[in-house]
């Protein structure tokens, strides 16, 4: 004891000496021990944060948040075939998870059927194997499309899934306007850093304005677009950069869907965001925050929206999948508890909690229910749900919030200059901050300024043996079997004469969602109606950065 | 000690990226180490076939051939670049790997001809060291 207060005695002398030269964020930003009433100086209540459900939404969209409904607990699904992922959807809805989210494997996200040759070896891999109507009608067999809200992650070829989705939904009687989910369909994140792209950018933006005027007549509750950060942060992008070039997107995606003549508050209030949440836990919260300031004032001020809920930014976020380590791999569990804690005390709308094993595999049964429990133990447990925005005020969190919109709005200046988003891609601007960003990052790791737990520090020698989930290649031969047995079965006359006109509406420009829901109701698949288009649109050629 | 006729020539690398997935941070992280090592280092780009990965490491004359996969397809793809270097007969090449690989199958891929195998976690240098001490010699 009195060795103790001999140590304590000791430092307090020289207690100005820190432990590190320099104390920074999870991306790099040096911070300051304390932050007091200066830094926040010139703030204003009602301008710059105002109460929950008021501009500019600082606080939370809605005036209850939490305290009227909890989040909607969202675990993204999807491995094998459609049956299997069934199979999983079942087991999350009963146990208490609210809402589905699909994952696709890879070569339906970039339009491949199961049995083209490059589809070899991916089939049901990393998500759901979907080439046709069949397999979409089994993939939500038993499950009510007007009882439940879907989120399906999928982009260069949405239009075709989002048509097989309506046309599930007509199947079971369910009508359009009843219809409630969303569809990702983000394609400019795509090219700066996901990377699964099938056309150019030009007819990509067009089919998402397509999506929009269709949905603001015929699917008035669906979410026609998931602007999303996630893949950005996950590629090696700062907090920062997350936020400035996801908003610089959404903007982008306005001006669009205005250019194409709509009126901006028939589609603005069904955009929605997607978030990652990262391991700086102030920074995240700082970044959500920052995230519903900046739309509202874009939206009010440069769009002239005059629908509130045109201002309103809602958000799906995930914890980090890019944070989790292979190494001890349930500390994973702890990282990503401090992860859905951000995004909670950050006002999100629905949350995905990553499990403990996904640095190694797709997540088993067991480790996905950990995974929930761990957003219903945040939720039931610990009392951060009772109080709105419990962070407001404090001096750091206000402090880190107003240097996230001053860097957002620094990068849309640096963004117009290079003449928008698009020409910004094609120069590889993001795709080069992203590289150098995650380039630095790993050079924190190894000089060890940044310690991770169990990879740089704190090691210990034998591997921790986890389940792991695999997928065996008679899933690829199930699923391709299925598809010739599709093929054989529909009527080829009539998938002809579909295909016919989705391509002559590429052509002319009419809205490609009605003959493609036609086309996918006789059965024509993915591959076939991508194919169509890309004989219109031609590919994307992508910018080699490195 | 290094000799002087080891040291005149750059140890060359093809980083490339075969399957449909487009991670190519690890890719873009490691081929920038590689580089700032010393090594002169080319970057297919994505979604390359296995014929195209042979291909270019044959004609950019490479040493080492570092494949990055994240899309879980290594067990098919892996095996197929292996084959078509042996059959242009190349198989000197040092292939190593990157991504989420499963134990069981890293050790797989070991045996059929794949030098390394690095998971999460790797530090550069440990990779930077193994492509210097195991990139073939001429």
């Amino acid at each position: 004891m009195s060795r103790t207060q001999d140590r304590l005695s000791h430092t307090t002398p020289s207690g100005l000496a820190e432990r590190k030269p320099r104390f920074l964020t999870t991306s790099g930003v040096a911070v300051k021990g304390l932050y007091r009433p200066e830094d926040v100086a010139g703030m204003d209540y009602e301008r710059d944060l105002g109460d929950p459900g008021c501009y500019p939404f600082t606080r939370g969209i809605h005036a209850t948040m939490y305290r009227g409904r909890l989040w909607t607990m969202r675990q993204f699904a999807g491995f094998g075939t459609a049956e299997e992922t069934n199979e999983r959807f079942r087991y999350l809805l009963r146990e208490g998870q609210t809402g589905l989210s699909v994952a696709f494997d890879l070569p339906t996200l970039m339009g491949y059927d199961s049995d083209h040759p490059r589809a070899e070896g991916e089939v049901g891999v990393e998500g759901v194997a979907v080439s046709s109507l069949a397999d979409m009608e089994t993939l939500f067999d038993g499950i009510p499309l007007d009882q439940v809200t879907t989120s399906m992650t999928i982009n260069a070829p949405a239009i075709v899934i989002f048509a097989m989705y309506l046309a599930v939904a007509e199947k079971q009687g369910v009508p359009f306007d009843k219809l409630s989910g969303t569809i990702q369909n983000d394609i400019l994140k795509e090219y700066i850093a996901q990377n699964e792209w099938i056309f150019p950018p030009k007819p990509s933006m067009r089919l998402i304005t397509d999506i929009f005027a269709y949905c603001a007549e015929h699917v008035p509750r669906w979410n026609t677009i998931s602007i999303s950060g996630y893949h950005i942060r996950e590629a090696g992008a700062t907090a920062l950069q997350e936020l400035a070039f996801t908003l610089a997107n959404g903007r982008e995606y306005v001006r669009a869907g205005i250019a194409a003549g709509l009126d901006v508050d028939a589609f603005a209030p069904r955009l929605s965001f997607f978030f990652n949440s990262h391991n700086d836990l102030f920074e995240e919260v700082a970044k959500f925050r920052a995230a519903r300031r900046v739309w509202a004032k874009l939206m009010r001020d440069e769009f002239g929206a005059k629908n509130p809920r045109s201002w309103m930014l809602r958000f799906h976020t995930q914890t980090a999948g890019c944070s989790l380590t292979a190494q001890q791999p349930y500390n994973n569990i702890i990282r990503t508890t401090i992860q859905a804690l951000a995004a909670v005390l950050g006002g999100t709308q629905s949350l995905h909690t990553n499990s403990l094993d996904e640095a190694l595999s797709l997540p088993t049964e067991e480790a996905v229910r950990i995974a929930l429990r761990t957003q219903q133990i945040i939720a039931e447990e610990s009392g951060v749900a009772n109080v709105i925005d419990p962070l407001g005020g404090s001096y750091y969190v206000e402090s880190m919030t107003n240097q996230m919109e001053e860097g957002v709005w620094d990068y849309f200046r640096r963004i117009d200059e290079l003449g928008g988003v698009i020409p910004a891609i094609e120069q590889g601007y993001f795709q080069r901050e992203i590289a150098e960003a995650a380039y630095d990052y790993q050079r924190r790791i190894e000089s060890g300024e940044q310690i991770i737990v169990g990879v740089n520090a704190y090691t210990i020698d034998e591997e921790t043996p986890i389940p792991i989930l695999k997928i065996g290649p008679e899933i690829e031969a199930k699923q391709r079997e299925r598809l010739a047995r599709v093929r054989r079965d529909r009527n080829a006359a009539r998938v002809r004469e579909t295909l016919n006109e989705v391509r002559r509406a590429a052509q002319d420009g009419a809205n490609l969602v009605p003959p493609i829901l036609e086309a996918v109701k006789a059965y024509a698949t993915l591959g076939e109606i991508i194919d169509e288009l890309r004989s219109v649109f031609g590919e994307y050629e992508e910018v080699l950065i490195l | 000690m290094p000799t002087a006729t080891v040291s005149q020539r750059k140890i060359r690398v093809l980083v490339a990226k075969p399957g449909l997935d487009g991670h190519d941070r690890g890719a873009k992280v490691i081929a920038r180490a590689l580089r700032d090592a010393g090594m002169e280092v080319i970057y297919t780009g994505l979604r390359q076939t296995p014929e195209q990965i042979v291909n270019a490491a044959i004609e950019e004359d490479v040493d080492v051939l570092g494949i990055s996969i994240l899309s879980g397809a290594h067990n098919t793809l892996v095996p197929k670049i292996l084959d078509g270097l042996r059959a242009q007969g190349a198989d000197d090449i040092t292939v190593v790997v990157g991504g989420i690989i499963p134990t069981d199958d890293a050790v797989r891929l070991k045996e059929l001809g794949v030098a390394g195998v690095f998971g999460p976690g790797s530090s550069l240098k440990e990779i930077v060291d193994f492509i210097r001490t195991h990139a073939r010699r001429r």
